[in-house]
């Protein structure tokens, strides 16, 4: 028979490892961080067709990851996806003409937007929207124009 | 023929009554008059035995099946040209799958059985019953501390089997076969979603760990208290805790993927 002792402290380091295999798993696995009201603004942008983005999509500039989709909806009148975004609180010097343009990485990869700054000499802030926008490139539309255009070809050198 | 409905009227009858009486028998172990000062040094006991001692057999599994995971993925990723997506692969199915049912497998046939073995040998050498007599109520002092060691041991094997998968998958596909390792973390956590995925799966976890002690300790305090019978209690608890941990798993899976 063990000593009392000795047992708790293996059942101790038992939990301890639990404890560390889920912090394991929320922040190298699932690459669970926060970009939690404190730390960050939110800004939202409209677009025309958000193709495949998804809530907690990452928000980049020049490829650097800068913060996350919040939330995204649909405006009733106009029919256009609203997407709101959280920034870094860092990155507060973004001019208020930004642009921002839906990308895919790779060709099967996931959505994400990418921020473009302008020149303008006021910042984005909080609660500000980001109209110029660039909408998601529908693979679909691309291959249907390509086709519709080899076609049209055809019909003209007959 | 009437001889034949009336075989299954019975089979359908005593399993009925060996559902209530469990269902009765969980319940008065796990609602009764809060003495936890007093439970939880046994529940530390408890823990100890059926969750430190599971340690070993929970973490080579892990890191084996995490290992061949990733070699089985990467050859077939590679066809695709998209080994990069292997951190995704194996995490996904480790974390939603194969860590909450084969932990629970494991567990049923490693801690699940050794409980029912120990009980239904306190059965048989009247040990139960002489608590009676000391006035101790047997439900209180030796099933309840086993019932919340075990529920509480098998989320944190499941997340220490999903860690070592991972680590697994990390050797063989990083190290080993040359996968780049900024690719294979950042498109797992691309994919991963903490809410969806982990915490379900713990949640699995939690669940399997509650029917699996259940049955154990169900078959065990109710074993004939022959040998034979508790050579029986204990296969019954290993297929009856597998059988329930597949079923349950099938259910559990659909009421997540149907969007909850």
């Amino acid at each position: 028979m063990l000593n009392k002792r000795f047992i708790e402290i293996l059942v101790g380091m038992f939990m301890l490892a639990g404890i560390i295999a889920l912090f394991v798993l929320a922040f190298k696995v699932s690459g669970l961080n926060m970009y939690s009201s404190k730390g960050s603004y939110h800004v939202s942008a409209i677009f025309d067709n958000i193709g495949d983005l998804k809530v907690r999509a990452p928000v980049t500039i020049a490829g650097v990851r800068v913060g996350e989709v919040s939330d995204i909806g649909i405006n009733a009148t106009t029919f256009k996806a609203t997407v709101g975004f959280r920034v870094d609180k860092n990155q507060d010097k973004l001019p208020a003409d930004t642009t921002a343009k839906i990308l895919t990485a790779g060709i099967i990869g996931a959505n994400y937007i990418e921020l473009i700054p302008g020149y303008d000499e006021v910042n984005l802030k909080d609660g500000d929207v980001i109209i110029d926008t660039q909408p998601a490139i529908i693979l679909e539309n691309l291959i249907s124009q390509m086709i519709y255009k080899i076609g049209g070809d055809k019909k003209e050198s007959n | 023929m009437i001889l034949w409905i009336e075989n299954l009227g019975r089979i359908g009858l005593s399993f009925c009554q060996s559902v209530g009486v469990s269902g009765l028998f969980l319940s008065r172990t796990v609602f009764r008059k809060p003495r936890l000062i007093r439970l939880f040094p046994l529940v530390i006991e408890q823990i100890y035995a059926v969750g430190v001692l599971s340690m070993v057999i929970i973490v080579l599994s892990g890191l084996f099946i995490g290992m061949v995971l990733a070699l089985q993925g990467y050859n077939i990723l590679e066809r695709f040209g998209a080994v990069e997506q292997l951190g995704q692969l194996v995490a996904l199915s480790v974390v939603r799958e194969l860590g909450p049912v084969i932990g629970g497998l494991l567990f049923a046939g490693r801690a699940g059985s050794s409980l029912t073995a120990e009980i239904g040998l306190m059965q048989v050498t009247e040990q139960l019953t002489s608590m009676e007599m000391m006035a101790v109520d047997p439900l209180w002092r030796v099933i309840s501390p086993r019932f919340w060691a075990g529920v509480i041991s098998m989320p944190v094997l499941i997340a220490i089997f999903c860690m070592v998968a991972m680590f697994g998958s990390y050797l063989v596909g990083v190290e080993w076969l040359g996968v780049d390792a900024g690719q294979f973390w950042s498109n797992m956590q691309a994919s991963v979603n903490f809410r969806i995925d982990v915490v379900n799966g713990l949640i699995k976890g939690l669940v399997f760990g509650i029917v699996v002690t259940w049955i154990a300790v169900y078959q065990g305090y109710y074993a004939v208290p022959t040998a034979a019978g508790i050579g029986r209690a204990t296969t019954k608890t290993v297929v009856y805790g597998s059988l329930a941990i597949l079923g349950l798993d099938f259910i559990l899976t659909s009421v997540m993927l149907g969007g909850w």
